[in-house]
Formats: C-alpha cells, structure tokens, sequence
C-alpha cells in the first residue's frame, strides 16, 4: 500500500518535470526560431526563403548572400563597413557617456538627500514613458536647425538622453545595495571620499554598472525608429537602418536583410557572453553584504 | 599620547536635537564604554568622534588638538562596525592592509604589519579568502584586525558583537579585553548591552535620550546608581523599584507592607515624603539561603510565583506590595510553585529614590 503511495507519487515528479520541459521548450522555440529563421535564411537563396510551404531543413546552404552584400554596390553590396563603424562609434560613446552620468546621478540619488529628490525621480522616469517615436519630429527639427542631421555626434546625444534614465535608476539601485559604513570604514582608513568611492564602493557595485552598460549598449545598437529619422548617408547610418538598403522599390531582397542582421546580431552577442558574468552577478546583487 | 575630550558636544538633524552638549574626558588608554537604550545617541556621538558626523556644536579635541573639522582619516582613529564592514571585494590580507596601502606604505612593511595583525587575531589561515568566505566571528576578528594594523591614537567599537550568538559573543568580549592589555590605546566602545559595559570597561558611561545619565567604573554605576534610570539599566535582574511613603519614620508601600528607613537614609528623607526603594534580588533571600546580612533585616513571607533554577543560584518570582519583585536563592533546593518562603530584605544595601525626581536620595 505504502509503496503504491510513493510509486503514484514518484509518478506525478515525473509528469511534472516532463511538462516543465515541455512549457519551457515551447517558450523558448517561440524566443529562438525567429533568430535561427534569420540566420538561416542569410544562407540561402531567395526562391528557398519563400517557397510555400516553408522549407524547413535547409538544403543548399552558401555564402552568396554575404559575399553579395560586400561585394559592388552594383551587385547589391551595402557598405557594412561603414555602417558598422558608425554603429560601434555611436554606441560605444554613448553608452560610455550614459554609463558616466549614469553613475554620478545613480550615487547621489542613493547616498544623498536634496530638495525635490523624488521629483526628480520621477521625472527621470516618466520620461521612459514618453514613446521615442513621438520625439522623431521635433528632435528632427531641433538637429536640422543646429545642423546635426546626419551626424554621430547628433546620434549619440539622443541615445544619451534616452539611456541615461534608466542606467541612473539602474544603478541607484545597486549603490543603494551598497553598505554605506563601506564607504565610512575606507574614509577611515584613510581615503578621500573620492578614494573610498573608486577604492570601495565601485569595485563593489562594478556588476551593477557593467549590466546596466550592456542594457544601454543594446538599446543604441538596435535603435531604428529614432536612427531612421536622423541620418541620411553612409556618413553617420547605423546597421539597423542600413537593413533598409536592402529594399527597393519593387523587391525586398531578404537574404541579403538576413545576412546583414546577422552580423548585427554577433557582436551583441560577443559582449553579452564576455560580460555574462558580470550580468548575472548584477541582476543577483545583493550578496555583498560581507 | 591621545586623550580624547567632549566639550559640550551637541548634534541637529535638522531642527531634532539627538545629542544634548555632551562632555566627557577620556584618559589615555582607557577603555570607556557609552551604553544605553537604543535611539539614545550612543551611535552618533561616536560617529561624530570619527568625523563621519558633523558635530552641530561644542568641540571635539584629540591628543590635544580640536578635530572638529577634520574629515576622519586625519584623525588617526580605527572604528569597528556593527555590521563589520568589511570589503567585500579584497581577501582578508587586503582588508587588514588596505589602510596601509592608502597611506602609501611599502609592501614589505604592509606585510609584517599584516602578519602581526593576524598573529594577535589568529587569522592567519584565513588570509586569502574573502569576507563571504568567513564564519561570525572571523568577519568580527578581521574587523578588528584591520582597526588595529595601523597602531591608532583611538579605538572606536560600535555594538561589534551584537550581530554574534551569545556564545560567541562572551567569547568575542573576553578576546576585545585582551586585546586592550596588549594593545595600549584608547578605547571608546558603544553598546547596549550592560553586560558588555560592565565587564569591558575602565568607565561605563550611561546615555539616555542624548544626554548623560551618569559615568564612573562599573562598580560605582552597580553600587551607587543616581537614579532609577540607572538603577533598572545596569545589573541583571534589573533593581526591584517599590514607589510608597514616609510615615511616621517608616517606610510604608500598598498593601500596608511596611519597613523601617534604612540607616543611611534617615537624614536625607522627610516625613511625608514620596519616595521609590530599589533593591537587587541579591537584597532580597529567602532565609537559610543567603549571606550575612548586617542590619536588622524585615523577615517578609511570601509565596514563590515562579522560580529560576541558575545552576549556583535561583532567581525567586514573588510578589511584594502588589508588585513583581525579584530574589535570589544561594545554595539552592529545588522551589515549588506558591510554596511560602520567609524572606529577609537586606535595608543597608537598599536604595532610595525621589518619587518625583527619580533621583537617588544620597
Ligand atoms: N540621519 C538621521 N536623521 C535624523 N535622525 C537621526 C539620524 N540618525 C540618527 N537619528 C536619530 O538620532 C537618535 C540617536 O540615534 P543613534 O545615535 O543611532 O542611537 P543609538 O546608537 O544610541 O541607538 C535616534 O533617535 C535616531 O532616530
Ligand atoms: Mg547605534
């Protein structure tokens, strides 16, 4: 009788645990597949990529899409290089620079006390509410009139402006996760308080900074509303609205798009790998408390 | 050399005054502890000796020079935290060093400095881990350690055993006083545990509500409190308090429990009078189960409510005059509940207290 119990209950372990393979293998299909579709249509040919029914198992996989897009812009070349580098310029000093606010303001926010400081807060947040698209029109008008069109320096202030709300509420979050007798015990043991901050509490809360790094990395890497709007040439055109190059006034050449989003998703990619650690560690903060 | 002197020391959280002008003189290696209830300003008062708290007014002086607007790391003070603090990104051999390293010593010397550190603490197994790494006691150990690497003028402790068992803590308290004898330096320890107080200190000083209540050795605070503040505060079971009467050269409580006035009392009370008599429960023991007591002492009967078996002692729950009042069984047999015992109260250690004031008659 016993044994029936724990056999029947041994049983639903089992189905519960094969459900729970089965739900989180449907979710991530649903997160994957359109990911795995892009990299697998930049293999193959067009008439492959809109057969109907789909073609699932790929057959004939090859490099022409890539070779295509670098190759002569009379062969449907696209200047990746050039776009590449405006994406890396434009993202990796902005997200510098929101990084570099991010922290000024995310420190007084968690360690001082000043007028309107949950004004400012909510401020700094009700602006995340504002749609980026909405914004396109003036801010358009606002670069045209001080000649910013089309330039990275124009880029980069808007995705500034955009990222340093969140990485200031990100990382209030995490200094407030700091201990501030850290702080106290470096400034009695000698340091300024500047050293007590870049000596103790920075190393501390470096996690924190460098996740929200990534986050405000990604978010100017793969911005195209706003980009769309705002450049013009290869001069200052990033990866996302380079995709656009690849549609023409009758044809939409897809494996081309495939091949590019590719390469725009790999170095995105690359980082979040390198930094996973960090990544990890500052979504699970809160284990410095020694 | 660093005595550390309070003039008047006062502290405003905006218009909310924490520290009403505090003065105390530290002597040159003394060991002197602030202890109270919490909220009382212990803390504060020391932050503001470390210069992590601006002081609102009066001075601050160390060694003979006022320290009032030096930020803490000229001061040449160490502080223990409560909750350790200790860095959480260095191994302990970082931590205890990292004074050192600020102040640009040579890494030869931080290292002797570090060993000796860790020699005095028995840390010397732990050095390459990390603070996460440690038990309780070792985290409290390290905290030490890296107060006492850079030879301080001033040790400062805030409640650095609280957050331990109390196994560990007794432990813990005995290691602190060994290490001020060798160790010579000031030390100004905040608690508020009166154990901790009573047993570290050279000069127990007694804080409430940002002011001192009293300050003296241990045993002067024990024998001879100022007032009922004091008396209930410092000692275990805190001091029987009984508010009554002076009638007719007796003392006389609810229920008509009547004594006469103690000896050392009879100049300073008068007829009518309202007044509080405080005795500890070694004041009060049953008879065949106490020590000698020197004056003509009441014999009260009454009947045990609940009894403490302490191993060499037994505390007795009674009921006096209406109120809950604590005794002490030396020599103890075991206590039946409601059993009756014959009591004698002891009148010469007996203390008496202005019922208004609440301050110690003598
Ligand atoms: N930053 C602050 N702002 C306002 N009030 C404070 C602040 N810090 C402490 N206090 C108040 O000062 C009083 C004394 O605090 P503290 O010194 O920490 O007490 P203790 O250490 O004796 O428990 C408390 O009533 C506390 O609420
Ligand atoms: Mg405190």
């Amino acid at each position: 009788m016993a044994m029936d119990i724990n056999q029947q209950h041994r049983f639903k372990t089992r189905i519960g645990a094969a459900l729970r393979h089965i739900t989180l293998f449907i979710a991530m299909s649903i997160i994957c597949i359109p990911g795995l579709w892009i990299v697998l249509n930049s293999f193959r040919p067009t008439v492959d990529i809109m057969a109907k029914p789909p073609v699932w198992v790929p057959r004939g996989l090859n490099l022409d899409n890539y070779r295509a897009m670098f190759g002569g812009a009379g062969e449907g070349g696209v200047p990746v290089v050039q776009y590449f580098t405006n994406s890396l310029i434009i993202s990796v000093t902005s997200t510098v620079i929101a990084i570099l606010i991010g922290m000024a303001g995310g420190y007084a926010f968690a360690r001082y006390r000043f007028r309107g400081k949950s004004a400012i807060f909510i401020g700094l947040l009700l602006t995340r509410a504002v749609p980026g698209v909405a914004l396109s029109l003036p801010l358009f008008i606002v670069m045209a009139k001080t000649g910013l069109i089309d330039t990275h320096v124009g880029l980069i202030m808007v995705y500034v402006a955009m990222n340093v709300p969140f990485t200031i509420w990100l990382i209030d979050g995490f200094f407030r996760q700091v201990p501030p007798d850290l702080a106290e015990a470096a400034e009695i043991d000698g340091c300024t308080r500047w050293q007590a901050f870049w000596k103790v509490e920075f190393p501390v809360a470096k996690s924190g900074v460098a996740s929200a790094g990534i986050f405000a990395f990604l978010t100017s890497w793969n911005e195209y509303a706003l980009a769309s709007q705002l450049t013009r040439s290869t001069f200052s055109k990033t990866m996302p609205v380079g995709l656009r190059d690849f549609t023409s006034e009758f044809t939409i050449n897809w494996g081309g798009m495939c091949a590019l989003a590719v390469l725009m998703i790999i170095p995105a990619l690359i980082l979040t790998f390198l930094v996973q650690k960090h990544l990890i560690a500052g979504l699970t903060f809160g284990g410095v408390k020694g | 050399m660093a005595q550390v002197l309070l003039e008047n020391v006062t502290k405003n959280y905006g218009k909310l005054e924490v520290v009403h002008g505090i003065s105390l003189d530290i002597a040159h290696n003394e060991f002197v502890v602030l202890v109270g209830p919490s909220g009382c300003g212990k803390s504060t008062t020391l932050r503001m000796i470390a210069g992590l708290e601006e002081i609102s007014a009066g001075d601050i002086s160390i060694g003979g020079q006022i320290v009032n607007d030096m930020p803490p790391r000229d001061r040449n003070i160490s502080m223990v935290f409560q909750n350790y603090a200790l860095y959480p990104h260095m191994t302990v051999r970082e931590n205890l060093g990292f004074s050192l390293q600020i102040a640009g010593k040579p890494p030869a010397e931080i290292a002797r400095a570090v060993g000796e550190a860790a020699g005095i603490l028995s840390l010397d197994d732990y050095l390459d881990r990390k603070p996460s790494e440690l038990s309780g006691g070792q985290r409290q150990r390290v905290a030490m350690g890296r107060a006492i690497v850079r030879h301080p003028d001033v040790f400062l402790f805030d409640e650095p055993l609280s957050n331990l068992d109390a196994k560990l803590r007794a432990q813990m308290r005995v290691e602190i006083k060994k290490l001020h004898q060798k160790i010579q330096t000031t030390v100004i320890y905040v608690t508020h545990d009166q154990v901790e107080a009573m047993t570290l200190a050279d000069r127990i000083v007694i804080m409430r509500d940002g002011n001192v209540e009293q300050q003296g050795t241990p045993n002067e605070v024990f024998e001879r409190p100022v007032n009922t503040f004091v008396a209930t505060f410092i000692g275990s079971p805190p001091m029987n308090l009984l508010p009554g009467r002076v009638t007719g050269g007796a003392l006389v409580f609810a229920r008509g429990f009547t004594v006469p006035v103690p000896h050392n009392f009879a100049e300073l009370v008068a007829e009518g009078q309202e007044i509080v008599l405080g005795f500890r429960a070694d004041n009060m023991m049953p008879e065949g189960h106490a020590l000698n007591m020197d004056e003509a002492s009441p014999a009260i009967e009454m009947a045990v409510i609940v009894s403490e078996p302490l191993g060499t002692e037994t505390l007795l729950y009674t009921e006096l005059a209406g109120q809950e009042v604590q005794a002490k069984m030396l020599k103890p047999r075991p206590v039946a509940d409601g059993e009756v015992l014959t009591f004698h109260l002891d009148l010469a250690q007996c203390h008496l207290f202005d019922a208004k004031t609440q301050n110690n008659l003598r």
